[in-house]
């Protein structure tokens, strides 16, 4: 049983249908699976959020959450799924405890009902539950936005880009939270710009331009990569960028952290590799093997 | 219901937690009805006047203090000679001058004919108007008094009666006017504005994405308006009866339940016009351009409708306030029953279930 089916979805926007902003996406989330959807601003990723939630229709292609048709049965979906839009979408004006109830009434239950549900999240919040909800801080909104978007105990739950703009520490938790509510058999569907978020998921789907350039386990994503990785540091590193270009056995560099991926276009350009970091030795210039993680193959997938 | 009353609790706290618009929409009809009651008033009071005495008789004399004595004019200055008369209207103190010619008793008893000039600053000419007229009843009560029983040869003396407002208050016309604007102020664009603030800030989008039934929304964002309207209303009726000293000459219940029925036209559009607003800006816009300004110039509260060139009549048909008007005119001034405004409470009617139908229709279930 599917929770979420996708099939050939294409929406465009403008007058002209110009703007392309999913084309012809394709997947399918078993239930009580955390999925996660990466891609850059602008991949499509609210739009897709927005066709799944009965909230855009598509031009064309299906769609199916919780057995439901997204178009003809779009009551039914508005009445079993949580959302949270990447924007903070509460009343600023009112207090913590007034938004829960609010949305715990809209959604025809009450906190006491499913309390067990958001107790976790919510536990964290209660302290400030006499707050207006517009001063709070950005994780605390969240876990408040997360708290009223389970409050009628959703069976599918999307999140749209929930920790962006929210702190390190929060994020974390954020994700932990997730851990708990999929525990639940709550499906998840989850946006996020942060490549790093990505191996949390059980699954990720890599949006970019409106195209799904891969589906896979977060392991099953890093298995693909199969390309020798070397990591590459020496003073003056934006020289140093520029020189591993250009070299014929280097397929791809990027800045990662304080040094530089360095993908190969086979094994044998190791050599070449090592002879350009020997040359370089009185800038300090080292390199070391490194296991590809994910960010390195959403950029090799997203440059390809 | 629980969710209706749930949102309408929430839309409380709203309009309760901003007092500032709160103490704007509650403070309101109070500070128009003050206004156009105290201050901006069409009614000619206390105009000064310059009087031009050449013949300092008794006739005249009686004449000018009878003109002072009213409480139109204000003798503001007496003067010596003719050349004075343009000065002071220059200087633009006085509104008025009154010129008599020498041998004013002596003409007017002997000749039976005297001459008195009345000179008006007709910059402003329906002021010119009011105050010559003023000045003509006071000289011709003046001159019935003397003539006494004598007969004269031919005489048409007229009687005049103000129905309905016999003291010529404008309050009988400016209220009715400020009910209506009130109302829409409150009720149209209020209304429009909050429904829009909810799809900019993007909690409309959850709404959507709920089962509370999106009609269901909409409507419960519009019942806190009214009973702040019904609010307003009792405010400005109590001060008008009371401060303003205007009676309700026709049924309470009437004008209340008409009052509350040009609400619920007016939430409507307010409604109608939020399902077409991207912005509050434009929501706010939409109501003053295209139903506060025709509310003013259409109703027939600033400018009579019946001397307006036919397309601009016929336009006015559709302007609610227009109806409601004229409705609150005749229950609160002439005293009327519903048999006389059946016709008005229908259009009304007919109206809301319009408009509301149109907005229930087009509130858009999905985002775009």
């Amino acid at each position: 049983m599917h929770s979420v089916i996708v099939e050939n979805i294409i929406k465009t926007y403008g007058k002209k249908k110009e703007v392309a902003a999913l084309s012809a996406i394709s997947f399918e989330i078993p239930k009580g699976e955390l999925f996660g959807l990466i891609g850059p601003d602008g991949a499509g990723k609210t739009t897709l959020f927005r066709i799944l939630t009965t909230l855009l229709l598509a031009d064309s292609g299906n769609a199916r959450v919780d057995g439901f048709d997204v178009v003809k049965e779009y009551k039914s979906i508005r009445k079993r799924v949580g959302y949270m839009p990447g924007k903070f979408s509460l009343y600023p004006d009112l207090t913590v405890e007034e938004n829960l109830n609010f949305f715990a009434t809209i959604f025809n239950t009450s906190i006491s009902e499913n309390y067990d549900l958001i107790k976790d999240i919510y536990i964290q919040i209660e302290p400030f539950k006499k707050r207006r909800a517009g001063k709070l801080s950005g994780g605390m909104k969240q876990k408040l936005a997360l708290s009223c978007a389970l409050i009628h105990r959703p069976s599918v739950l999307f999140l749209d880009e929930p920790t962006t703009g929210v702190d390190a520490v929060s994020r974390k938790e954020f994700w932990e939270m997730l851990k708990g509510l999929k525990q639940q058999g709550i499906t998840i569907l989850v946006s996020t710009p942060y490549m790093d978020e990505a191996g949390l998921c059980d699954k990720v789907a890599l949006l970019q331009n409106g195209k799904i350039l891969s589906i896979h386990t977060p392991q099953g994503i890093v298995d693909d990569f199969s390309d020798p990785l070397w990591a590459v540091k020496s003073t003056g590193m934006l020289h140093l960028l520029n020189d591993l270009l250009a070299l014929e056995a280097v397929k791809d560099a990027y800045p990662f952290g304080e040094f530089h991926h360095v993908v190969l276009k086979n094994e044998s350009g190791k050599k070449e590799l090592e002879q350009f970091v020997q040359s370089r030795a009185k800038d300090h210039a080292v390199m070391q093997a490194v296991k590809p993680d994910i960010e390195d193959c959403f950029i090799s997938l997203m440059k390809n | 219901m629980k969710q209706f009353l749930s949102f309408v609790k929430k839309e409380f706290y709203h309009i309760g937690r901003d007092k500032r618009t709160l103490f704007i929409l509650l403070g309101m009809p109070v500070v128009q009805i003050l206004i156009f009651g105290f201050a901006l008033t069409n009614e000619v009071k206390n105009s000064k006047i310059a009087v031009l005495d050449n013949s300092k008789d008794e006739a005249s004399n009686a004449l000018i203090s009878q003109l002072d004595a009213s409480r139109y004019f204000d003798l503001e200055k007496n003067l010596v000679s003719f050349n004075q008369v343009e000065e002071e209207f220059k200087r633009g103190k006085i509104k008025l001058a009154v010129i008599f010619p020498e041998h004013f008793s002596e003409d007017l008893l002997h000749l039976n004919k005297a001459q008195v000039q009345l000179i008006a600053d007709a910059s402003d000419p329906n002021v010119a108007n009011t105050l010559i007229n003023y000045a003509s009843a006071i000289i011709m009560d003046y001159q019935s008094r003397i003539t006494g029983n004598r007969k004269l040869p031919y005489t048409i003396n007229t009687e005049m009666r103000m129905l309905y407002n016999p003291q010529l208050k404008g309050a009988f016309n400016f209220v009715p006017g400020v009910m209506a604007m009130v109302l829409l102020l409150v009720c149209t664009m209020m209304t429009a504005i909050t429904i829009v603030k909810e799809k900019e800030m993007g909690t409309m989008e959850i709404m959507l994405v709920s089962p509370m039934r999106p009609q269901l929304v909409v409507l419960a964002k519009a019942v806190p308006y009214l009973l702040l309207s019904i609010v307003n209303i009792i405010t400005i009726l109590l001060l008008s009866v009371f401060v303003l000293e205007l009676p309700i000459n026709g049924s309470l219940t009437l004008l209340m339940s008409e009052s509350i029925l040009f609400t619920v036209v007016s939430l409507s559009l307010g409604l109608l016009i939020s399902t077409g607003a991207a912005s509050q800006q434009t929501a706010m816009f939409i109501s003053l351009v295209a139903l506060f300004l025709p509310t003013i110039m259409l109703s027939g509260f600033m400018f009579p409708v019946e001397n307006m060139p036919l397309p601009l009549r016929i336009i006015s048909n559709i302007v609610p306030a227009k109806w409601y008007y004229s409705i609150v005119k005749s229950v609160m001034i002439k005293g009327l029953g519903l048999q006389a405004i059946w016709k008005e409470t229908l259009i009304l009617g007919g109206m809301m279930v319009f408009f509301l139908t149109l907005a229930i229709k087009k509130f858009k279930i999905r985002l775009a």
